[in-house]
């Protein structure tokens, strides 16, 4: 029953984790906390819906939707951040208008979806069975389609760990995201190098909803809880680190999966934010977050 | 056309408020000029306009002969112009070898940044056994040292240095100037230094200039400027 319960908790910990890791790439490259991250995803996974009706081919749409994903958030950093941050330069706004621009955003490209694809369910399925693998005679909570969502979330963090760790790149993203001014000072192109993040952070999710999708259905809300959720493992992890925003994904869902089992379903969604007020108290900086430079 | 750095009647505000009135002077290649003034003279504000950090509003700045107005800062650093700004200007978060490294991210030649680290690094010693340390564990001296060593890996041609004595011990800010002198004495550096430490900086520079309220109120030798009753007095504080 337990090793049941950690594997549905596990699997569903993956999907927290995909979105997690888009909203921690935001957030390094450009310490914006963007909530439009939801919307983004879905419109991904529309578009790979789009082309899974035309390829007939779930693994052909899949890169197509990761594409899209990469340039719809190149084009909402050039289009729209990028025009913002040029306006409001300085005082208390300039650090919170990013983000309530991601809230208006989020509210924008819901819409537009709503408009095009309308507000019904559609299915996007995957060739993987959602059902789970049989051992012997039992059956475990945990299916292919669950193992590709745990692989996406592993090379996801991996591949980033590896730019941002390893990468002029990565280096560079991560000055410009800490000092953006000194890193003009040294030569880094900053607008630049934000797109980048932006557009990597835009692929990430787009990964996340091509993989969650064909769990459930789709429509213009439907990676909106799943958002929450990731949002809360990423603060669990400390909202800097790639490594956090996986574990924190991995506490979030195995702690849902024993309150689901052993509590009931109605109190899951509130243990969300109870598990997140008790990390702000106990860890403001999240479980891998660093605190504050000591001089700065 | 000016070889080094010409500054003509340049104008600078900050929103209503007029900084830098119709500021002119030059600085010839290879001169260390000190640029001194009290708090709110206008001195930041001239530097943050000569790399592109903020716009000007009326004159010219060029260097070498090649405008700097209108440009991006990274563009400028390009063009050999870089600014270490006030403040101890490194970045906490990363290591002494990643901030070392970020002055030489933009450049292909490769082989020369390491040459140019390994350089940086032995004027200024302190740094070699604190590479992997992240920059907010430095101290003070040690962080103003990282931010010139940085400004070097982009091999500039001119460097414009904000107040780099600020909240340093005396023997501290010694030492740093003492490298200023190096670098422009071996590598024929051009150097605009801001400060507040007018002794200090008049000690190392060729010359010297004095900015009042956005004026240039005073410009000469360090001699000239040292022996000026008035000036000492008005605004040297010594």
């Amino acid at each position: 029953m337990i090793v049941n319960t950690l594997l549905i908790g596990a699997s569903s910990g993956a999907i927290y984790a995909l979105m997690a890791l888009a909203l921690v790439l935001v957030w390094r490259s450009t310490r914006v906390v963007n909530f439009a991250q939801a919307g983004q995803a879905v419109l991904s996974t529309y578009i790979g819906y789009e082309a899974m009706n035309v390829t007939h081919s779930y693994w052909i749409s899949v890169p197509i939707a990761i594409a899209f994903g990469a340039l719809i958030g190149a084009l909402v950093d050039i289009l729209f951040m990028r025009v913002l941050a040029g306006r409001v330069q300085r005082g208390p706004i300039a650090e919170v208008a990013p983000v309530i621009a991601t809230l208006g955003l989020l509210g924008l490209i819901q819409s537009v979806i709503g408009l095009i694809w309308g507000n019904a369910f559609v299915q996007y399925t995957s060739p993987l069975s959602g059902k789970g693998f049989s051992i012997g005679n039992e059956t475990v909570p945990f299916s292919p389609q669950n193992a590709l969502i745990v692989a996406a979330a592993a090379v996801v963090m991996g591949a980033f760990a590896l730019v941002f760790t390893f990468t002029d790149l990565g280096l560079a993203l991560r000055a410009a995201s800490f000092q953006p001014e000194i890193a003009r000072l040294a030569g880094i192109k900053v607008d630049r190098i934000r797109t980048i993040g932006w557009t990597f952070a835009g692929a990430a999710g787009a990964v996340a909803g091509v993989v969650i999708t064909p769990t459930a259905s789709l429509y213009p809300n439907s990676l909106d809880l799943f958002f929450v959720s990731g949002f809360v493992a990423a603060v669990i992890g400390g909202l800097e680190s790639l490594v956090g925003a996986v574990v924190g994904g991995v506490i979030l869902g195995i702690g849902f999966a024993f309150i689901l089992q052993y509590i009931g379903s109605s109190v899951t969604f509130l243990a969300a934010f109870i598990i997140l007020m008790i990390v702000q108290l106990v860890r403001p900086h999240g479980l891998f977050g660093h605190k504050a430079s000591r001089h700065a | 056309m000016s070889a080094g750095l010409s500054v003509k009647d340049l104008s600078v505000s900050h929103g209503a408020i007029k900084a830098i009135y119709e500021l002119s002077f030059e600085v010839a290649p290879g001169e260390l000029v000190a640029l001194i003034g009290a708090n709110g003279a206008g001195k930041t504000t001239l530097l943050r306009a000569l790399s592109g950090l903020l716009a000007v509003q009326a004159g010219s700045a060029s260097w070498s002969g090649n405008s700097l107005l209108k440009k991006k800062p990274e563009e400028l650093v390009r063009s050999g112009i870089v600014h270490v700004s006030e403040g101890k200007s490194v970045i906490p978060e990363l290591t002494v070898q990643e901030n070392l490294a970020i002055g030489g991210l933009w450049r292909r030649d490769k082989a020369d940044v390491r040459r140019a680290t390994k350089e940086s690094l032995e004027l200024f010693p302190a740094l070699q056994s604190r590479s992997n340390q992240r920059a907010d564990t430095l101290s003070g001296g040690e962080r103003q040292m990282l931010a010139i060593a940085r400004a070097l890996i982009s091999r500039p041609e001119l460097l414009l240095l904000d107040e780099p004595s600020l909240g340093l011990a005396p023997l501290i800010i010694e030492q740093i100037f003492e490298s200023l002198k190096q670098l422009k004495a071996e590598r024929g550096l051009t150097i605009l230094l801001v400060e507040q430490n007018a002794m200090s900086a008049l000690k190392i520079a060729d010359r010297g200039l004095i900015l009042n309220l956005g004026r240039l109120v005073g410009s000469g030798t360090p001699t000239e400027l040292i022996h000026d009753p008035q000036l000492r007095s008005a605004y040297l504080g010594f």
